[in-house]
Order: structure tokens, then sequence, then C-alpha cells
């Protein structure tokens, strides 16, 4: 069996269509954690994402009150809203009440997933499949041989989620905004000295976390997929923030981490496709593995924020 | 006083409205399913055998609990147990071969319940289980005979979930059915390792869809997302469990549907004359537990319905075996 059968141009497609929800989710996680917050109900975020926004577009789109493109808007933003509603109640419990993160986030978590599926059973029925965002294709590029096929055949909220990674690199790096966010993640009390309110930062990044874990959700039910059915994330979420600290907090090792994890996804399934004998255990494993064993490696070279979930609370 | 007469009028009324087995001829069934059951699979196609038993013995008669989208085994056992141990069925189902380790233990513990499970052909040896299977490889060859006549491009994708039980059934017949009309057309099967992962079944599709198949099939509940890539690709699509009709627009062509009440009636009948268990069912064209059936949108021509009735026909009568040697160990099995 020839390499080029394997590392086909669609491969490396496919990769990149597996990794835009992740790198939504892990870029808005990245955001929360950096501030100290550890919202491990990314995953419920995604589900109330992808059934909002998918509902708001079959609706839209069955009658027909909306044209195509501003009935996707709308679902877009309807996700946005979504998830960053679930943000705002995630931020409530774990800084304005304190409680502890990991629970808080299971709790958002199964809430996303009871919801979702709730309303989905009253409101839908059966999976029904919507018009989903188009694939774009780019004059003169989407023609150039093999990188046309990779980087140009893609719907807009692929374009989006890359778009991100310099964006949050940018904003954390480069802004007021994001040293607000690294002070109070790194060292609460000190930032709190120099007059940055902690709560209302925590607030703002988890917010913003759950509303690009929406825009995560929203990606596979009215962009990639075009339907919702019960917990169509599969525990998408949880991979999204084992993907933070695979990229040390850093936006653009968090994206190359998703861009392995979906590449090795994407091998698996080319590997079975043309027949190789692997026996389908341990190419569904692979994609795990390797993630593992890279996490292993990229642990070691970052430390995460000193406050990661600490509440924190003046005077004490 | 009177907060004491209210207690104890509550708890009368609560008593009075008990369902109790000695006081009506209903028979109740509970059930436990993986997904959901609208999932246009697995799980809707035994709430869809229910509901026909339902309506073939009326209300009044035949009543159902179902609890659906319990994929966490722990859930459901819990489940289970309360059912078991209510004593208000006389027969709990557990709709999936990862629920069998509980089955086997509550039954030991429960003897005067009787229990249904399946995928599988195993009853633990105990009187109150009853085990059910469907010969999926029949739908799956009469599909692969379909698909083989259908594609131009000679190459056909296959989305499976785990690489047993139904599914891989399916997938063999499959393969052996187009191979029986031409056996250089390539069937590509993926088993992506998950029931319920609809963006990697998706994407496997995707993948397949990428290497030149235009005629893809597939199994389980997460076919959801494969229907979407066929329809997104305009590319046909051969299902299995349940009608998936209603996703596949017109791009479906056949689906293999699971009549559970064929079993669930017979079952009845045996409880009913004081057998719990013992045995095990196998759906199959034969006996009307497997049914071929043709999307709306899809019109067939009379060349290839010719070949279908044949088909059918053949794996009826025995004389096409969709996989040989699984059908001389069911046949085996029966003598047993």
């Amino acid at each position: 069996m020839e390499l080029d059968a394997i590392f086909t141009a669609s491969v490396f497609a496919s990769a990149i269509r597996l990794a835009t929800p992740y790198i939504f989710a892990a870029l808005g996680e990245t955001f929360a954690q950096r501030s100290g917050v550890l919202n491990l109900g990314v995953d419920g975020m995604m589900l109330m994402g992808a059934f909002t926004g998918f509902y708001a577009v079959f609706i839209t789109q069955q009658e027909g009150t909306l044209s195509e493109p501003l009935s996707l808007l709308f679902g877009v933003l309807i996700a946005l809203i979504v998830g960053g509603l679930m943000g705002l109640a995630m931020a409530f419990v774990s800084v304005t009440l304190q409680a502890k993160q990991g629970i808080s986030g299971i709790g958002v978590y199964l809430f996303g997933l009871g919801l979702s599926e709730l309303l989905f059973q009253q409101w839908v029925g059966t999976p029904k499949s919507v018009s989903g965002f188009p694939r774009i294709t780019f004059p003169i590029l989407s023609d150039i041989p093999v990188l046309g096929e990779i980087f140009f055949h893609h719907n807009l909220l692929v374009y989006v989620a890359f778009a991100l990674v310099p964006i949050s690199a940018f904003v954390l790096n480069r802004t007021t905004f994001g040293l607000m966010i690294r002070a109070v993640g790194q060292n609460p009390e000190a930032a709190d000295a120099m007059g940055v309110s902690v709560a209302r930062v925590r607030y703002a990044t988890t917010t913003i976390g759950g509303m690009l874990a929406g825009l995560a959700g929203a990606s596979l039910s009215i962009a990639l997929i075009n339907l919702f059915q019960q917990n169509l994330t599969a525990g998408q979420g949880f991979i999204a923030v084992a993907l933070v600290y695979f990229g040390g907090w850093r936006p653009w090792a968090v994206a190359a981490g998703a861009m392995l994890f979906s590449f090795v996804n994407a091998l698996q399934l080319q590997i079975k496709v043309i027949g190789l004998d692997i026996p389908s255990e341990f190419a569904v494993m692979a994609p795990y593995v390797i993630t593992i064993i890279a996490l292993v490696f990229a642990s070691k070279r970052q430390e995460q924020p000193t406050a990661l979930t600490k509440p924190y609370e003046r005077g004490e | 006083m009177k907060k004491r007469y209210l207690i104890i009028l509550v708890f009368l009324l609560a008593w009075a409205g008990m369902p109790s087995l000695a006081e009506d001829d209903v028979f109740r069934v509970a059930a436990l399913m993986p997904s959901a059951i609208n999932d246009l699979a697995f799980s809707q196609s035994m709430y869809d055998g229910l509901t026909a038993v339902q309506n073939a013995l009326g209300e009044e008669a035949f009543q159902f609990a179902v609890q659906d989208s319990t994929y966490i085994v722990d859930d459901a056992a819990v489940a289970l147990r309360d059912w078991a141990a209510s004593g208000d069925y006389q027969l709990v189902i557990a709709h999936g071969s990862q629920y069998g380790p509980i089955v086997e233990e509550l039954a030991s513990e429960f003897p005067d319940v009787s229990f249904a499970w399946g995928t599988r052909q195993d009853t633990f040896g105990l009187d109150n289980v009853y085990s059910y299977a469907a010969a999926s490889d029949e739908g799956g060859y009469f599909n692969g005979v379909l698909a083989a006549h259908l594609t131009e491009s000679r190459v056909i994708g296959l989305v499976g979930p785990i690489e047993v039980g139904d599914g891989k059934l399916y997938a063999d017949g499959f393969a052996n059915g187009v191979a029986s009309v031409d056996p250089d057309i390539d069937v590509n099967i993926v088993f992506i390792g998950s029931f319920s992962d609809v963006p990697l079944a998706t994407e496997a599709a995707e993948t397949h869809i990428a290497n030149g198949a235009d005629i893809l099939t597939g199994t389980a509940q997460m076919v959801v997302g494969p229907i979407a890539a066929a329809l997104e690709n305009d590319v046909r699509w051969f299902g299995s469990d349940s009608s998936q009709d209603e996703l596949s627009g017109d791009i479906g062509v056949a689906f293999q549907i699971y009549k559970w009440d064929v079993l669930l009636l017979d079952m009845i009948s045996k409880i009913g004359e004081g057998n719990l268990g013992g045995e095990y069912y196998v759906l199959t064209l034969a006996n009307e537990g497997l049914v071929m059936e043709f999307d709306q949108d899809f019109e067939i021509s009379d060349e290839l319905m010719a070949v279908a009735e044949a088909t059918i026909a053949g794996i009826v009568s025995g004389d096409i075996a969709p996989i040989p040697a699984v059908e001389e160990d069911m046949a085996e099995e029966s003598e047993d």
C-alpha cells in the first residue's frame, strides 16, 4: 500500500472539518481557564448551542420566515446567546457562589444534556435535517490541485474557527483585557490590588467560553452534520477541555492539539476505508492514545494558571 | 386530627391506584433502550414493535412502559431492578446486548419475572430469560444485491458501529450480497467504534464519498449522520433497523425493518402459558420478523424489482445463504 493512498488531500480536509468544533470549544475554555475557572460543562453548553441553533434554523426554514443565509446567521446568534447564558450561569455558581468548579461544571453538563434532549423530544421529535452552511467555493483558490481541496472547500464556520485562533492569541497576549485575564488566573490577589475586578473578569471569560461552546455545538448541527440528535456532541466538550491542557493554555498550541487529534481520527477512518489490515479497535483508540502521549510531554513543559479552580474572595 | 385523616386518605388512594397483577388481566411490559425511541434505528424498532403489539391486543389487554436513552449501563441496572422488584410487569425487556450481564444477575434474583434481552442468542441457561436476535445479514444481503446493481462508481461505503452483533452480521451480509452480483465492486467498511458518535460517523461517510463511493449504507442510531452526508453529496442510501424514509429524502433506496412484534406476541403467549423463558428468537425474512421496504421516493425499475423479489424468495427458501456459516450455525442451534 502506497503512502499517497493514505495521506490524501481528503484526509487533511477531513481533519480540518473534524477540528472545527474542538477549536471553538477549546478556545473558549482557554479564556475561562486562563482566568482561573475550570468549566467542565463545555459539553452541555455545546449540546444546548447545537440544539437551539438547529431549532432556530429548522423553524425559520420550515416556516419560511427568513431567507436561508439569514436563517443560518439567526441560528448562530441563538447558539451564541444560549451558550453565553449557560456560561453566565456557570460563572454565577463558580464565581459568586464559589462552588467547587469541577462539580458545578458536571452539573452544567448534565443540565445541558438533559434539557437539549427534552426540548428536542418535545419540539422536533425525530431527527430532521436542515440546509446548513454550504461549502464555499473560492474562485481560482478552490481549483488549486490538492491545496484547493484541503483548504478552500469548507463552510463559513470552519474559517471562523481557524480565524479565532490568532484573534484569541492576540486578545490574550497583546491587549489589556488579556493581561487582566492572565493576572486574574495567575495571581488574583495582585490583580485585585491593582484595581482589577476578579469576579468581573471571570464572569466575562466564562461567558465568552460559553458562547464559543454554543458556537461549537452549532458548527455540528447547522454546518457539518445539519441535524440534531440526542447527545450529538458525543463527549467532544470533554476532549476540548483536555486540549486546553494539551496546548498549555495557549491558543495556537490548543488549535495544534485539536488538529493532531482530528488528523489521527481522519487518518484512522481513511485507513479503514482503503482496507488496511489493522484491527478496528486499534484504529479507534489511536487518536486518544496519541493525544494522551502528546499530553504527557506537553504537560511537562507548561504550568497551569496558578489560581485555576480556586475561588477568590478578597481578604482571604 | 384532620391531618391524620388526610394522611390515611392519601395512603388509601395511593394504594387503590397501584396496579396489581392479581386484579386485572392486563399484560404489562417494561422496556429499556440505549437510545431515543425516535432514533430511526435500533431503539425505535423496539418501540414500534411494542406499539404494534398494543394495537393488536388492545390497550385494555397490553400496556408498556419505556425508559429510553439509557446508554449508561449502571443507570440501566437501577431501572431494570426497580421494574423487576415492583412486581408490576410480567416481562422486562433489556434492548441492547450491553445489558446482558445485568439481565443474567437479575433473572437469577427474580425467578418469577420473565426477562428478554437482545440482540444475542444466549439465555444464560435460565428458565426466565428469553433472548432475541435479528438475522440482519438477510436484509444486508438484499441491500447489497440492489446496491451492486445501482452503483456506477463501483465503490460502496458502509458505516457500522462496533464490529459485533447484528451490525457485523449486516455488514457481512451486505458485502456478500454485492459480491454475489459482482465480486469486483469495492465495499469499504468502517466500524467507528461507537453506537452514538454522530460526528465521527458523518466524517466516516464523507471519507467513503471522498474515496469514490456513490452508495452508502450503515446500521445503528448514529447513521443519521451518514444519511445527512449522503443527502449533502447526493449519494444513495440503504438503511437498516427502522425505516429512515422520513430523513433520507430522495436519496433513500431500501430499508431493512425489524418487526419485533412478531416475537413479542409469541413471547407474551408463552408467558401466559407459564413459560417464562429459556428460548431464543431470531427475526428472519421467512418468519416476517424482517421486512424490506423501499423508500417512497425511490422509483424502482421492473428489472430491479424482479431482482429484489428473487433475492427475497431465495433467502426465504434457503437457496441463498447470506452468510453460509451463520445459516449453518442457526440451523444446528435450532435442532439443539
